[in-house]
């Protein structure tokens, strides 16, 4: 019997490496020189538009730390995995990557609720999980737990930022427009509540929710320029929005109104629209090659010259992400992730953004945005008029934080 | 012989179309009972209102003095009035055997249980009703693996399984070779004779009817025009009209019977 | 205010358009070769994205339409590449089976379009001379929205044209009526499928071209539009193109006037109209029983498993109770996930299979029974256990409600009821926040303490998911399983010895809804968490997928399908291109056992001489 069961444990362990072409060493044997494991999920053939830069912006960085001699002598390796787009799919790879293949950490995912489900796991499981892209606030406040960082400025950030825009305009009364899911809900709830801090005597006139990457365009437009706002305040994206954007102009819906909108101003957004971009809409993105910082522009020029292409906010998150694992690396005495959770709070990053840091209140990085207006140069969109907002300016302060979370409801 | 099936005054309108007109009639018990008539006489609509697959718009239907006018097909069933349809209906994923199984375990009242094993049930019973109509052999087999004559036999099995009262046969030969037309007619007779039971059929072979027939009911343009034995139908100045007018039925008074029957 | 509600109302006709495009060449290929495409999507989007390519090169006016003609003509190619190359080697699988392959085409088309296009959305140019709006009673309508209701009904005339001035559409009119006959009049087959499906593929990529000035052309686009479609196609009545085109005017309509009223309303309500028209006219607007099915395929008896196929059984139950020993982190995770879909995919088997009651929406119950256990232990506070009873319990009593309007269906209008139930389900779990989570879901659903341990909760998930299966093949072994069998076989005999058939099926979906409850339940618990993704179509297809692969005539089947489905993907998602090798994979399998690879293995152990030939 006992041969029996070793033989029928040799063969499932076989089958196992046949499996997984990447044989797994224990990271108990890990020595100087041995790779730092990093495992690594996102959407990458459900969301391609927007995941694909993001990548492109992670193996810049990881290039780069690797090409320098990587972290105390060790070289950093990403085991990156695709989610295809499903929650269960990316909690069995998270698992994975934890419990066989025994990564350090984990970062990644861009969509909302994939991103909530890995942190839960992670929360489960013990490790430490930085949410690269996911805009949830629910990540870092009413479900946030000590395992889970967030890198990007979430919906409430980048709704304030925008709210601060659109009350020193003349819109008095609004309409609103969003994909029907939790994003579209929490980024309407988010401005509302800031527009309203701002200038109480605003008014909503309308809510269009259309299914999400399912809009029907010419009706949607009709039923808010029925309401005649003075201002709209539109949270669609992707193939959403470049119908909203033709039906709108078609129709006049944008002609005199504030229009302010959550994102537009990302490249992966904006750029798909071509000559056909607004003008003038107030968003919050990413200016790309026009940023001429001391920080940003070597990243820029060497994303140009690695991808043959301008860097697009995935890149820049990517490339933090990254960034934000050497500076954790570096600066913590060992891999466990009782450790790592203690040299995440309060870690500074250096990055292309500028400097930003992990509040220990509520695991959210204040890394910022860029806050500007559409335009057209060139024949090309781009965002003019921009400034970048620094994340901390637009996160509730601490104090509001700390009620936020659930272990100290 | 009392009446088993007593019908009355039966009624059936589609649209303006009267289908079925005041037909009344009996079936008695132990009785074989033919309805025959040209195509569209309103044979089958008659047929199925006789075992609840349409309702009649008027006129009543009696089992035993038991009214069962307008009941659902499982309801007749259940009060003892089996069938066969003219194009057989057999479970095809199932074997001989099983098909005649499903019957009885309805019968039994065993649908709803869901943990014995269906293939074990009442086999004895099955294997008795396919010996009766000479199908032992082939219990074990597919249905969908039996020749047409061989399907026929399996329904009348299956028809047999609940003990029924009347039996309803709705065109019992169509399809089927000459040869083998005569042998299902004579152990449908034989059943008959054993068992008591009083069988109504639909059929277009006059050979069929009139050699095995107790009685013969006669509808056209659905109205019942003549009813009596085999000689008196085949007397009938009106039926012999309506057959040879309507030019539906060439056999009729065309081929004598084959068995030495009466010349028309 | 009256210009108002005209223009509405015109916005509402331009969608009609578009839609009824696609529509009705998703109906004309169901009405002859009763396939269910689900390609018809990606169909629709190599259109676009041919489309876009064409136009941004061909200038002008002329080139635009030029564009717009040589995109659908290029899409018509595809579709019969794939008719030649594929479908017509399995056309005498059992009913449904075709849809697996269409699923293949779909995950290939994906990545051929993401390596071809690249993942950037394209916006095409406007149609020239239509790329204004026109005002009428004040209201601004873009030109080429007019075109659009203009060309719907012109491509409506023509297609009426084809069939009834053409012995081509003739023949395609009795085939839809009766495939039977067609073969009986001595039509070359292989022909008429073949023009059918490029007449039906033609029509999707010119759906597909027109909307290039619409909107942009995205690799999401094949998804998007297919359950629409399908919407429109089942409220229709399958096969009828004047269906097609009068349920797309009412879809469209309803949601332009629907949003005023209720902007929430566009989720659902393409569902919410089928599932209304389809409790009062089964077949839809304009179908007929006939469009109900396909062609059957005999499924021979079922026999006690034999003496090797216990020890086998048995073996395999064995070697899964000892799989913790060999552990290595991650095993046991896939081993759960493979008994939860097996007995997805089983329960699934019960209903379509042994029932005959094809199920597009079976994850609604899965969902239900992982929402309910989910919502046990977050809102109520029960323990793990309770709470995976909840599970169950709930899917029956969804099953309970919305079986007794679906077993009142057959065949395809079946399904499509189903479906409808499963996204409207899906609609409440996505939109009722404050209960459900809504698409954030519900968090921090994990085992008790006691359970904690890996190896425990395999063991629990192998003791329920195992006698799941095990009552499953009991059921269908039992005079119950026999009376859905037999109802799925005759209906008419059923009736006639005295069986209540729809009472039985309403009982079999209860059953098969619940079982699938307990795969929810023991799902929720492995994963921490659960998302409306559980009840979407996705999921429902999938385990369509796992059954209809495995072979929906054998018990086994299921068992087989999910075990490839969960495995495969599993392994392949850790290659690039993943999605086009997947495809490929299944057309594989689909090919080389078209009667599922229960039927290959079938057939592979009597060429070994290990069992004697069925």
């Amino acid at each position: 019997m006992l041969t029996r069961r070793a033989t029928f444990r040799a063969g499932i362990a076989a089958l196992a490496l046949a499996v997984t072409p990447a044989a797994f060493a224990p990271a108990a044997l890990a020595q100087d020189g041995a790779p730092i494991k990093v495992g690594e999920i996102n959407s990458y053939t459900r969301m391609a538009a927007f995941t694909e830069p993001y990548k492109k912006g992670w193996e810049l960085a990881l290039e780069e730390i690797n090409a320098a001699g990587g972290i105390k002598g060790r070289p950093i390796e990403v085991l990156s995995r695709d989610d295809g787009g499903d929650p269960a799919t990316a909690i069995r790879i998270a698992d994975e990557l934890v419990n066989r293949e025994n990564v350090s950490l984990i970062f990644g995912t861009f969509l909302s609720n994939i991103g909530l489900a890995v942190s839960d796991f992670a929360n489960q499981s013990q490790t430490l999980f930085i949410a690269s892209e996911p805009l949830t606030d629910e990540l870092i406040w009413a479900s946030g737990n000590r395992y889970t960082y967030r890198l990007r400025p979430g919906t409430h950030m980048q709704a304030a930022m925008l709210a601060e825009q659109a009350a020193k305009t003349d819109a008095m009364t609004w309409a609103v427009i969003a994909p029907n899911y939790a994003y579209g809900t929490d980024a309407v709830e988010a401005f509302k509540r800031e527009l309203t801090k701002l200038k109480p005597d605003v008014k909503f006139v309308e809510e269009q929710w259309p299914p999400l990457f399912n809009i029907d365009a010419g009706s949607t437009v009709r039923a808010l320029e029925q309401s005649k706002p003075d201002g709209i305040f539109n949270v669609t994206f992707g193939g959403d929005l470049a119908k909203f954007v033709r039906e709108g102009s078609l129709r006049g819906l944008f002609d005199d109104r504030v229009v302010v909108s959550l994102l537009s101003g990302e490249p992966e957004y904006l750029e798909p629209l071509g000559a056909e971009a607004p003008e003038g809409w107030i968003v919050t993105g990413y200016p790309g090659m026009d940023v001429d910082t001391p920080e940003h522009t070597p990243f820029a020029e060497a994303y140009q010259a690695k991808w043959g292409e301008a860097p697009k906010t995935g890149s820049i998150v990517g490339y933090n992400s990254m960034m934000t694992i050497k500076a954790l690396l570096e600066k913590a005495p060992n891999l466990e992730t009782e450790t790592l959770l203690t040299t995440m709070e309060g870690l500074r990053v250096t990055a292309p953004t500028g400097d930003f840091l992990f509040r220990p209140v509520d695991n959210q990085a204040t890394m910022g945005a860029w806050v500007g207006k559409t335009g057209i140069v060139d024949g090309a969109p781009v965002m003019v008029d921009w400034h970048y907002a620094d994340g901390e300016d637009y996160l509730p302060s601490e104090a509001d934080a700390l009620k936020l979370r659930p272990e100290n409801q | 012989m009392s009446a088993v099936l007593t019908i009355d005054k039966l009624t059936k309108r589609f649209g303006g179309l009267t289908a079925v007109s005041d037909v009344s009639f009996a079936l008695k018990a132990g009785e074989f009972l033919a309805l025959i008539g040209p195509n569209g006489a309103g044979k089958t609509t008659c047929f199925n209102m006789l075992n609840g697959y349409i309702k009649p718009d008027g006129g009543t239907v009696a089992l035993k003095g038991r009214p069962i006018t307008g009941l659902a097909p499982r309801a007749v069933w259940r009060l003892g009035v089996g069938r066969t349809f003219q194009i057989t209906q057999t479970f095809a994923s199932m074997t001989v055997a099983e098909n005649v199984q499903m019957a009885l375990i309805s019968h039994h009242r065993r649908t709803l249980d869901l943990f014995s094993r269906a293939s074990r049930l009442y086999r004895a019973e099955a294997e008795a009703l396919l010996s009766r109509v000479g199908m032992l052999g082939e219990a074990d087999r597919a249905a969908t693996a039996l020749a047409y004559g061989d399907l026929k036999r399996l329904e009348l099995a299956v028809a047999l399984a609940h003990a029924p009262t009347v039996l309803l046969m709705d065109e019992p030969t169509a399809g089927m070779a000459q040869a083998e037309r005569t042998a299902l007619m004579a152990l449908v007779a034989d059943i008959v004779a054993a068992e008591g039971l009083s069988v109504l059929f639909t059929e277009h072979d006059m050979d069929v009817v009139f050699n095995h027939a107790h009685r013969v009911l006669v509808l056209n343009r659905g109205e019942l025009i003549a009813e009596g034995t085999g000689e008196e139908i085949r007397a009938n100045a009106t039926v012999q009209a309506v057959y040879l007018g309507g030019g539906t039925l060439s056999s009729f008074g065309a081929t004598p019977p084959q068995n030495g029957g009466v010349s028309p | 205010m009256m210009g108002f509600y005209f223009a509405q109302l015109l916005t509402g006709l331009a969608n009609a358009s578009s839609l009824f495009l696609i529509a009705s060449g998703l109906s004309i290929i169901f009405g002859v070769t009763r396939v269910v495409n689900f390609a018809h999507g990606s169909l629709y989007m190599l259109g676009a994205y041919i489309a876009y390519s064409l136009v941004t090169t061909l200038p002008g006016v002329f080139g635009f339409w030029t564009g717009v003609i040589l995109a659908a003509v290029a899409t018509a190619f595809i579709g019969a590449a794939i008719e030649i190359l594929i479908l017509r080697r399995i056309y005498h699988s059992p009913e449904l089976f075709q849809l697996v392959a269409t699923f293949g085409v779909v995950l290939i088309v994906q990545d051929a379009a993401l390596a071809i296009w690249g993942s950037e959305d394209l916006l095409g140019p406007r149609a020239p001379l239509l790329d204004r709006a026109v005002r009428i009673f004040g209201e601004p309508i873009p030109e080429y929205d007019l075109a659009l209701i203009v060309i719907g009904p012109v491509v409506l005339g023509l297609i009426w044209l084809l069939f009834q001035r053409t012995r081509w559409g003739i023949l395609v009119r009795a085939a839809t009526q009766d495939r039977e006959m067609v073969g009986a009049l001595g039509v070359n087959q292989h022909v008429l499928f073949t023009s059918t499906f490029m007449v039906g593929s033609f029509l999707a990529g010119l759906g597909g071209a027109l909307q290039v000035p619409r909107e942009s052309v995205n690799l999401l686009m094949d998804l998007n539009i297919i359950g629409q479609a399908f919407v429109v196609v089942v409220i229709g009545g399958m096969g009828s193109v004047t269906g097609a085109f009068v349920a797309a005017v009412i879809i469209s309509v309803a949601n332009a006037f629907g949003v005023l009223v209720w902007p929430q309303i566009s989720l659902i309500l393409p569902f919410l109209v089928m599932a209304v028209v389809l409790i009062v006219r089964p077949y839809g607007l304009f179908g007929t029983p006939a469009s109900a099915h396909g062609a059957s395929v005999p499924e021979a008896p079922l026999r006690a498993m034999p003496p090797a196929g216990i020890a086998v059984a048995a073996i395999v139950a064995v070697g899964a109770a000892l799989l913790p020993l060999a552990d290595d982190g991650f095993l046991l995770v896939l081993g759960i996930d493979l008994l939860v879909a097996m007995l997805f995919a089983a329960s699934l088997h019960l209903l379509m299979g042994v029932g005959g009651m094809v199920s597009f929406g079976h994850a609604a119950y899965f969902g239900l029974g992982a929402y309910a256990a989910a919502l046990a232990v977050k809102s109520l506070g029960l323990p793990m256990l309770p709470a995976m009873l909840l599970g169950p319990v709930a899917a029956a009593f969804g099953a309970m409600v919305f079986g007794w309007f679906c077993v009142r269906l057959s065949g395809v209008y079946l399904a499509m009821l189903t479906l409808a139930a499963a996204q409207i389900l899906w609609g409440i779990t996505f939109q009722w926040q404050s209960v459900t989570g809504g698409d954030d879901g519900i968090l921090g659903v994990w085992p008790a303490r006691w359970a904690s341990d890996r190896a425990v909760y395999f063991y629990i998930a192998l003791a329920l998911c195992g006698a799941g299966l095990l009552i499953i093949r009991r059921i269908a072994h039992s005079p119950f399983g026999y009376v859905l069998r037999g109802g799925r076989d005759s209906a008419l005999r059923a009736e006639a010895i005295g069986i209540d058939l729809k009472a039985h099926q309403w009982l079999g979906f209860i059953l098969a809804g619940a079982l699938a409850g307990v795969a929810g339940s023991v799902f929720v618990f492995s994963k921490g968490s659960v998302f409306p993704d559980t009840l979407a179509i996705g999921h429902s297809v999938d385990g369509l997928i796992m059954v209809l692969l495995g072979g929906v005539q054998s018990l086994l089947g299921p068992l087989f399908g999910a075990a490839a489905f969960v495995l495969i993907e599993d392994w392949v998602m850790r290659l690039d291109h993943w999605r086009a090798i997947f495809g490929v994979i299944i057309l594989a399998i689909v090919l080389l056992a078209p009667d599922g690879i229960a039927g290959g293995v079938g057939r592979l152990l009597t060429l070994l001489r290990l069992r004697r030939p069925a």
